[in-house]
């Protein structure tokens, strides 16, 4: 009878013990302080999708965007390729910012020195990028641009992970990957 | 007994090798399969080096084709096949396309339009470096057989008995002692009861164990015995009270299950994809976004399946379900490739939450101070299913701002006030602290 006792108390000791779960979040002093009226980013909403992360009003423009007005078509891509320059002049180009973001956005498929090994490559997860001095593409400053504005083939637009002035940075360190490639 | 060791060492060791023989034996023979379809393939096929063709088909034609999927452009196994079959097109006309397809479109030619159009006016990049013996090799390489998938069934059997003979063995070992342990018992019981029969038959008493006042009885007299036991109590009690009462907001280790099971350590961690590549925000805005899902279709319009490392938990066909529920968030078909418009946001559950009464801002530490993200949301880039690392207490926050010396050098912008700070507190390293991290008001208004 006592052992049975002993059993139960270690296994009630066992199970309030077990009971903690890292699946759910933990309890809250007072949670309307930590959880406040507002909407939380990414969170839930009263709107119709129920999501707090909304698309802007139709024709809003954010402060200093400039729109870009090139088309995201082939024929587009030849217009950029052939008219479009950049935006930032030799003076503000910043090739170690340029090299910082294009080794986060575009390095791991282009490779960090733009011959098209990067890790993605090299793991045979995504094949047939192309080095920067192809011949057959023979790439230029608009036309970089309009590849990472809107995207070409495979790859995907970059325009919402990277700022225009950034875009442009990526622009110039592309073109001095470039350069060295053909050297 | 050193010697047995050693014997059993080698006694483990043979068995590996065994085991790995016969691995090898099935590889060895699954690889002359592949040698032998590739081989009978070949001599069908053209005068053309399909290895060759392999390398340069990844090198400039699969970011947009692939052997038996429509990608951006059209599948390619048996391209010269059909196109000779179905349109009467010979080799010539694909060295034209491929080295200058928009020229073969503008002369008119009625099924280099009928495929840009088909594709939605998606022009193929012009290729004129391709000689005339590289085509062939592409060509050769596209003309081979689609391989057996028997390769790849027989490693993952293997693998699979592989885990599953480990573990019946385990609970084959177990079960054995828990048996053996009950027959010991078992005899025991029947030694003791043999024994007292035979004391009895020859009548020899056995010494009765004499009545005592029970320990529990002993010590409940003994009072300061009691009152020592009373304090100890009511201290541990209280340490655990007090320890349950700080840890509650804490969510150090919360580990929720998410609608789409993202495996930051395959992406992260086996891929090397940088934490900014999909948190883009964290450089530049208070919170370190949640990637939309254009950010995976990047490079899951490629990818569409998993070919890296499977556990028993995790399977291939695990993780494609997971690529496929992207899919169906972002409305994309991937038969068609194209998107249906049809799209649903997913509802990620959010790990990291601080209280709404603390600022913290992303850009600040990411951008400015330059920390690393694992410094605060350890190694991500291990974790199959993301748990909170640090605890997130402001405790932890400010120990991090007293001992985070703050790079001032190149920083024009605060290199007068560094001066003065540094002057102050007679350093020339300033800590975050120092430069008022520990301001109430920094964090909380």
């Amino acid at each position: 009878m006592k052992s049975l006792i002993k059993i139960v108390v270690v296994a009630v000791f066992l199970v309030a013990v077990s009971c903690k779960k890292d699946s759910a979040p933990n309890y809250q002093f007072m949670p309307n302080m930590y959880e406040s009226a507002g909407y939380e980013t990414y969170g839930e909403a009263a709107f119709p999708d129920g999501v707090e992360a909304q698309l802007p009003a139709e024709g809003s423009i954010p402060r200093g965007y400039v729109p870009f007005d090139i088309e995201n078509t082939t024929e587009g891509y030849e217009l950029a390729k052939t008219t479009l320059v950049s935006a930032v002049d030799s003076t503000q180009v910043d090739l170690e910012r340029g090299k910082a973001l294009y080794d986060i956005y575009c390095g791991i498929c282009h490779g960090n020195k733009g011959n098209g090994q990067g890790k993605l490559v090299k793991r045979e997860k995504i094949l047939g990028i192309p080095s920067y001095d192809d011949a057959g593409r023979a790439i230029t400053a608009g036309s970089i641009y309009h590849t990472i504005y809107y995207g070409k083939n495979a790859m995907g637009s970059y325009a919402n992970q990277l700022k225009e002035e950034e875009r442009w940075q990526v622009v110039a360190y592309v073109l001095k990957l470039k350069s060295d490639l053909e050297k | 007994m050193k010697k047995s060791y050693q014997s059993l060492e080698v006694n483990l060791t043979n068995n590996m090798e065994k085991v790995i023989h016969r691995e090898l034996r099935k590889n060895i023979l699954s690889l002359g399969l592949i040698i032998l379809l590739a081989f009978t393939t070949s001599l069908s096929a053209q005068e053309g080096d399909p290895a060759k063709g392999k390398a340069l088909f990844n090198a400039n034609c699969a970011a947009c084709h692939q052997l038996d999927k429509k990608m951006t452009g059209p599948a390619l196994r048996k391209v010269e096949q059909r196109l000779s079959d179905d349109q009467g097109l010979d080799r010539d006309w694909i060295y034209a396309w491929v080295r200058n397809s928009a020229g073969l479109i503008k002369s008119g030619d009625a099924y280099a339009n009928k495929v840009y159009n088909e594709f939605g006016g998606a022009a193929m990049t012009a290729f004129p470096q391709l000689s005339d013996d590289d085509l062939n090799n592409i060509l050769a390489y596209t003309a081979e057989e689609k391989a057996a998938p028997a390769p790849t069934a027989v490693a993952t059997g293997t693998a699979a008995t592989a885990s599953n003979s480990g573990g019946i063995s385990n609970e084959i070992i177990l079960g054995a002692l828990a048996i053996l342990f009950m027959l010991l018992a078992a005899g025991l019981y029947v030694v003791n009861k043999t024994l007292r029969r035979f004391a009895s038959a020859q009548n020899i008493d056995l010494p009765e164990a004499t009545k005592r006042t029970p320990l529990w009885k002993a010590f409940v007299k003994n009072q300061f015995l009691m009152l020592v036991t009373a304090i100890f109590f009511l201290l541990a009690s209280a340490y655990f009270v007090f320890g349950f009462f700080m840890q509650i907001g804490i969510d150090q280790g919360y580990e929720p299950v998410q609608p789409i099971h993202f495996s930051h350590k395959i992406h992260a961690g086996d891929n090397g994809i940088d934490c900014k590549y999909c948190h883009s925000s964290a450089r530049v805005s208070k919170t370190s976004g949640i990637p939309s899902l254009n950010v995976c279709m990047n490079c899951h319009k490629s990818i569409y399946e998993y070919n890296g490392e499977t556990t028993a938990e995790h399977s291939k066909e695990f993780y494609d379900d997971q690529i496929k529920k992207l899919y169906t968030a972002a409305g994309w078909d991937d038969a068609e490739q194209k998107y249906t418009g049809n799209s649903q946001p997913v509802k990620w559950v959010r790990i990291h939450n601080l209280p709404d009464f603390v600022y913290f801002n992303h850009s600040q530490h990411v951008s400015v101070a330059g920390v690393e993200c694992q410094t605060c949301h350890g190694p991500v880039e291990e974790m199959e299913v993301v748990y909170q690392h640090a605890p997130l207490t402001m405790g932890w926050c400010i120990e991090c701002h007293r001992t985070t010396n703050v790079n001032v050098k190149d920083n024009a912008y605060y290199t007068k006030i560094h001066e003065e700070l540094s002057k102050k507190y007679g350093v020339d390293k300033l800590t975050a602290a120092q430069m008022g991290g520990l301001e109430c008001g920094k964090c909380h208004y």
